[in-house]
């Protein structure tokens, strides 16, 4: 059953729960940063309405950093900034930032440990029509690979808003990943959020099997648990916002409490979210874990709903994956 | 536009430096120099050419140009001198052990397990380094930021970043230039040693810059050129930089690479590579004979 201590929305279950993208709570995020430290700027690459850089534009725009299409420049003077004591928000799709621009983030940011704070849009195949070259599925990975780096990827809007705040009050290189497409706002005000922490967001009685889910498939992680639940089939839902450094002892927990592990996450399997799982799992407690993501292969064009669908990410598609994992079988894809 | 007239500059090159203001940079150009020699040879790898070509240019700065204090090197008023091509930062160890950062004796620890002197400098190892360079092309983004953000807190510190010729191959580079001319900084000078080399050859040869003066000037950056080793010069060509506030200002320095070690300058294949012990003697002989013009020497 939902676990009541996440405070969720009211109309979890419901058609018309609001369908808001994780980008907007960029938007109001940095915007509520910029209030409380002057310090706070947002830099953009030619992409300020997409991004939602324009809306702290409108309220600081001496504080706003148009860069034009340069993302390599942009991670160079963001790390410039923060080397003179401001906290930067770069903004730019995530094919782009940190796609184009890793070296860059890799010297002047990570190694060089400047609070720097690297806002990746658009991420995931659920960017939809503009097709395989904008759909980032490989920044999870290369962000958490970095030394120094904090890997966010948040659930909704709200999550994303507390994510930004959270960022800008500490030291740390802070990757934030973000989505276009409008998804369930499932958090409230009053939902608790730390840089570092886990959520749980079901909880069944004896669970056979632990969804740990990051980004906005926790959302449908919680879907699948709840018809699962209905087939008298228990299940953990851990939200994981922070993917690195990871909530080891949630994960140990949950892995010991249901016995099977399925991550999903909206990247290839290949080291992201749910390789992250299996590193740490691997050595201190081996379960058998699925990793549901995106199987080394590139996006396409189509619309969001489409595209989860087609690339085995739909609540029902994960309910069946998981039913079939339960009964013993590893192989279920 | 503001230009200065050729009477004016040479009233500035008057005022900018004494007959012993000169001696002195000079002097500690070549102690930087043979520290050079003596951190590469102990080192067995590293970069030789571009660090001796910069030698008089990085004296003038620690010892004339920079706002700085070696035993506070925190210090937030401080100038910036962001290095952007870290592989000649043996000039910069060299020159700041020599400023009093730390002891000269430590420069012979370059590049060994545990040093604070990386091949290529980190800031976080070794106070004094401003940022953390070596990937070629990132340093002018850095300074252009820092010089952006002096300006919105209206502070007056100078920021000052030098780069490499072969470096300005870097896409990065030009989508800095750009930023830093249409922002308009005017507290950010750009140093670019001009020594035509690059590790596969001579830079012309390995890729054509082009114009670099009017590539630089159409994008709204003030252009000045120098003999990299007349102190005199470059210390009046930094003076009419920080003299000019509606544009960046770059100034091309005309360097010999290897300069002091005449079996070497001009010898790209020297750009990345240290001499051996052998080698080293004989260099050095040759630095302190200043390049053979002394008859004899007193190593």
């Amino acid at each position: 059953m939902v676990n009541q201590n996440a405070a969720l929305s009211k109309d979890l279950f419901s058609k018309d729960i609001e369908q808001k993208p994780t980008r907007d709570g960029f938007g109001t995020g940095t915007i509520e940063a910029g209030k409380a430290d002057p310090a706070v700027l947002v830099l953009c690459a030619d992409l300020k309405e997409s991004t939602r850089a324009e809306w702290f534009e409108k309220e600081f725009p001496d504080r706003f950093i148009e860069v034009g299409i340069g993302e390599q420049n942009m991670a160079g003077l963001a790390a410039g900034f923060a080397l003179a004591g401001k906290v930067p928000f770069m903004a730019s799709y995530a094919a782009f930032s940190p796609g184009r621009n890793y070296e860059q983030i890799r010297t002047t940011i990570a190694l060089n440990e400047v609070p720097v704070k690297i806002a990746g849009m658009h991420a995931g195949v659920s960017v939809g029509p503009d097709g395989a070259t904008h759909q980032m599925l490989e920044d999870i990975g290369l962000m958490r690979m970095l030394p120094n780096m904090v890997v966010i990827n948040p659930v909704d809007a709200i999550e994303a808003h507390k994510a930004v705040v959270a960022a800008a009050k500490t030291k740390q290189p802070t990757y934030i990943r973000f989505g276009r497409s409008g998804v369930s706002t499932i958090t409230t005000e009053a939902t608790p959020f730390e840089i570092g922490k886990t959520l749980v967001l079901w909880k069944g009685e004896k669970p056979k099997v632990a969804f740990l889910a990051t980004g906005s498939m926790s959302s449908t992680a919680l879907a699948a648990a709840r018809a699962l639940s209905a087939d008298g089939i228990e299940s953990i839902v851990l939200h994981v916002p922070t993917i690195k450094p990871l909530d080891e002892a949630a994960v140990l927990a949950a892995a010991k409490a249901a016995g099977k592990v399925i991550t999903i996450e909206e990247h290839q399997i290949a080291g992201g979210f749910g390789s992250a799982v299996c590193e740490y799992l691997s050595s201190a407690y081996p379960v058998p874990v699925m990793r549901l993501g995106i199987h080394d292969m590139f996006g396409q064009s189509g619309t969001p709903e489409e595209l989860l669908e087609h690339y085995g990410l739909s609540a029902p598609h994960i309910t069946e994956v998981a039913r079939t994992f339960v009964g013993g079988k590893q192989n279920a894809l | 536009m503001l230009r200065f007239q050729t009477k004016e500059r040479a009233i500035l090159k008057i005022m900018s430096l004494t007959d012993a203001e000169v001696a002195l940079i000079e002097e500690k150009a070549e102690a930087i120099r043979e520290t050079i020699l003596d951190m590469l040879v102990e080192a067995k790898s590293g970069h030789t050419a571009g660090p001796l070509g910069m030698a008089d240019i990085f004296a003038a700065f620690y010892f004339h140009i920079l706002k700085h204090d070696p035993k506070n090197p925190d210090w937030e008023d401080r100038d910036r001198l962001i290095l952007s091509n870290g592989h000649i930062v043996p000039v910069r160890y060299a020159t700041m052990a020599h400023a009093g950062y730390f002891p000269i004796e430590e420069c012979l620890t370059l590049r060994k397990l545990g040093s604070r002197l990386q091949g290529h400098p980190e800031r976080l190892r070794l106070p004094g380094l401003e940022t953390t360079s070596g990937p070629l092309g990132e340093g002018l983004s850095q300074a252009a930021a820092l010089a952006h953000a002096f300006r919105m807190d209206d502070k007056p510190q100078q920021v000052y970043v030098c780069m490499g010729d072969g470096e300005q191959d870097e896409g990065n580079i030009w989508e800095a230039v750009m930023w830093a001319g249409k922002q308009k900084l005017p507290n950010i000078t750009a140093v670019i040693d001009r020594n035509n080399i690059q590790i596969d050859g001579m830079t012309e040869d390995v890729m054509p810059l082009g114009d670099l003066r009017d590539k630089y000037e159409s994008f709204g950056w003030h252009v000045l050129e120098v003999n990299g080793h007349d102190v005199r010069a470059f210390v009046a060509a930094v003076d009419e930089a920080k003299s000019i506030f509606e544009k960046p200002v770059a100034i091309i320095a005309h360097t010999i690479p290897g300069k002091g070690v005449p079996d070497i300058e001009f010898d790209y294949h020297w750009h990345g590579k240290p001499p051996t012990k052998e080698e080293g003697e004989r260099f050095m002989k040759e630095l302190r004979s200043g390049a053979g013009r002394v008859p004899h020497e007193y190593a």
